[in-house]
């Protein structure tokens, strides 16, 4: 296996872009990133990048946002109709196969033109549920339920975990849900969708994020702290509702087993956990105690650009880790109803 | 307002017609029946609805079982405002139902007052559409049960027809914002100008302007430029076949690649005032543009392209991603 690290990330996430298209506001991304490294589009041994034209509501809408990257002459490609992170584990891949020492991975969504609730409908058993337009919202509820009920986690943990984003966010410019609110605020709040309490719900962002890999030599020539990629995993759910056990996650379970999670401390943990109740289920996946700082950036709860915030993630952790503030940090991606797909990654500082 | 945001409704919508296999195939039609089928899995429990094979272990499965139309409640949320396609148009209650006779809970609609109506392990039953046509709507949604209903599954009648296919049409609804370039080219439309925008690195001119130059990699300049309504045609093909969603082309009609004057990138317009058989690679060609009352901010102002009959262009050079390569990517 070859090392290989993150490099460089850029990211932007607002409550809503609706002045540029998605190519306008993903170009100076690319370039923050590509600028970081020294490095032009040329020069990127494979680019690889996720998106969802259900989002954009345009079939091959990343076509568009290619342009972005300055294509010509042509380069080597490649496109996921998922959350970035997956684009990055197959860039992580392509790396691992040896012939390139560089990728470049991208992911963006903008959810605020359309009724991502709706959207997120489309995403159910074509025949037996989609037909019922059950919301996203709704069906983490009711798994939300299921771990009240069967004391997984109670109504005060799911508050506590609605706050510390709250808390953490402040100080990230990325976030979009940033005041501040204490536990007994959260647990006075109206249900939005019972037993979920508004601040139990991710804040819908739109933007983008870029991450640069590279292995070996190559990346400690281009950074100073790389965040080494120690393991990377992703494990899919049943896609049927009815035979899971919503209250858990095994995907993520096993991901971290075979990531690696628990051979050594993480100092930090970067969780796709959208919901109060999402995080819950990871922490305990995961299998992360006291001594982990759980998403320091606020996490996807504080910022949810749908398809990029898996990416994010990553970002998050890598960056922390080549700021030289941790020294072992996690990241996770998640896709479809309630954690469906987990992707967990290890990352690492020399 | 130079500033404010353009936006356009969209509407997204796919007439799916799904094949079902005779396991889903075989729970519609039960539906449509009135009896409901879940499927015997490795273990011998029994899953509904039923998949033509078992999660956990990967097996084909076939054998489908008649279970109750009265249930389990096992977890459920309040529905406090319906969207448009959901099952009703009241507040109704989302639910996970273990139907009796099943091992595995089914999503469906609950219809009780309020969410102080509902409960984990509360009994509910089906209540069936009068019209069934094999589609899981065929189930309305279920009812808190009366204790003296036991859902005894009803006999399923033979020799019915199956159901093989389903239809599964999704609609969703965008507001479309176009961005900054667009926005523009969309605005000078209205003042019958074509705009195009300029890589700052090579110079090249695109039309319509996207924003980006592809190129470089790069913003375009934040001036759009603009474009005479003329230029001449690259290539062109003509179309014989009518296309149903364009019933207002008559066949024979020409599709021509435009090339504007000043322009590096060409884009698709159609022929006008004149006849296909004339059309030829270079013609010189002017915009028809809709009479100034009836002018949007949209490409669609622009009608056709016609003859302006001036000597044709003389094209020597088509690869013009050559010449970009030597200007930029680097």
């Amino acid at each position: 296996m070859r090392d290989i690290a993150v490099v460089a990330f850029s990211q932007r996430q607002e409550a809503m872009i609706n002045t540029e298209s998605e190519v306008e506001f993903m170009v100076p991304l690319m370039n923050e990133a590509k600028d970081a490294v020294g490095l032009t589009q040329q020069e990127m041994g494979f680019t690889c990048s996720g998106s969802s034209d259900f989002l954009a509501g345009q079939a091959f809408s990343f076509v568009m946002t290619i342009d972005g990257t300055g294509p010509v002459p042509p380069i080597s490609e490649s496109h996921v109709e998922q959350d970035g992170a997956w684009a990055l584990y197959e860039a992580w891949v392509k790396l691992q196969c040896g012939d390139i020492d560089t990728a470049f991975v991208y992911s963006y969504g903008k959810s605020s033109p359309g009724s991502l609730r709706d959207v997120l409908a489309t995403q159910m058993d074509p025949y037996y549920v989609a037909p019922l337009w059950p919301d996203a919202f709704a069906i983490e509820a009711m798994a939300a339920r299921q771990m009240l009920e069967q004391g997984v986690v109670s109504e005060q943990q799911l508050a506590e975990i609605a706050s510390r984003s709250r808390a953490h966010a402040a100080s990230n410019p990325h976030a979009v849900r940033t005041t501040p609110k204490s536990v007994d605020e959260i647990l006075a709040e109206d249900y939005a969708m019972a037993p979920l309490r508004p601040s139990d719900l991710p804040a819908s962002a739109d933007g983008g994020a870029v991450i640069v890999l590279a292995a070996d030599d190559k990346a400690r020539e281009l950074c100073d702290r790389p965040a080494w990629i120690r393991g990377i995993d992703h494990r899919s759910d049943a896609h049927t509702l009815g035979v899971r056990d919503l209250t858990t996650s095994m995907s993520a379970r096993i991901a971290a087993e075979k990531a690696g999670v628990g051979d050594d401390k993480i100092d930090i943990a970067e969780l796709h956990a959208p919901f109060s109740t999402s995080e819950a289920v990871l922490t305990k996946a995961l299998g992360l105690g006291e001594d982990t700082v759980i998403n320091p950036s606020g996490g996807a709860q504080a910022a949810h650009t749908m398809m990029a915030s898996g990416l994010i993630r990553i970002g998050e952790a890598a960056q922390r880790i080549s700021r030289g503030d941790a020294d072992r940090a996690v990241a996770t991606a998640a896709s479809g109803p309630c954690l469906q797909q987990n992707l967990v990654a290890v990352l690492e500082g020399e | 307002m130079a500033d404010e945001v353009l936006t356009a409704p969209l509407v997204l919508e796919y007439p799916f017609t799904r094949t079902t296999g005779p396991v889903i195939g075989g729970f519609l039609t039960g539906l449509r029946e009135g009896v409901i089928h879940g499927v015997r899995r490795s273990d011998g429990t029994v899953m509904c609805p039923p998949l033509e094979y078992d999660p956990i272990t990967a097996a084909p499965l076939s054998e489908l079982v008649a279970v109750g139309t009265v249930g389990t409640v096992t977890t459920w949320t309040w529905n406090g405002e319906p969207r448009a396609q959901q099952p009703f148009t009241q507040p109704f209650a989302w639910a996970m139902i273990t139907l009796d006779g099943a091992d595995t809970p089914m999503l469906h609609a609950v219809f009780v007052d309020s969410a102080d109506d509902m409960a984990t392990g509360m009994r509910v039953e089906v209540v069936w559409r009068d019209e069934r046509e094999g589609h899981i709507t065929d189930i309305v949604g279920f009812i808190s049960a009366v204790a003296s209903t036991t859902g005894e599954p009803a006999a399923m009648p033979s020799d019915v027809e199956q159901i093989q296919s389903v239809r599964t049409p999704i609609r969703m609804e965008y507001t479309y914002t176009p961005g900054r370039a667009l926005s523009q080219y969309l605005r000078a439309m209205k003042d019958k100008r074509i705009l195009g925008d300029k890589c700052p690195e090579t110079g090249e001119v695109s039309v319509p302007p996207r924003g980006v130059s592809s190129v470089a990699g790069k913003p375009t300049l934040p001036e759009l430029v603009d474009l005479p309504d003329t230029g001449y045609i690259e290539s062109f093909n003509i179309t014989r076949v009518p296309i149903k969603m364009r019933p207002d082309l008559t066949p024979p009609y020409v599709s021509a690649w435009i090339v504007l004057d000043g322009a590096s990138v060409g884009f698709m317009g159609l022929g006008m005032n004149v006849e296909p058989e004339d059309v030829r690679v270079g013609m010189r060609v002017r915009a028809v543009w809709k009479p100034d009352d009836e002018l949007e901010m949209s490409a669609q102002n622009i009608l056709g392209w016609e003859p302006t009959g001036e000597p044709d262009e003389v094209i020597t050079d088509y690869a013009r991603v050559g010449r970009l390569e030597q200007g930029g990517g680097q």
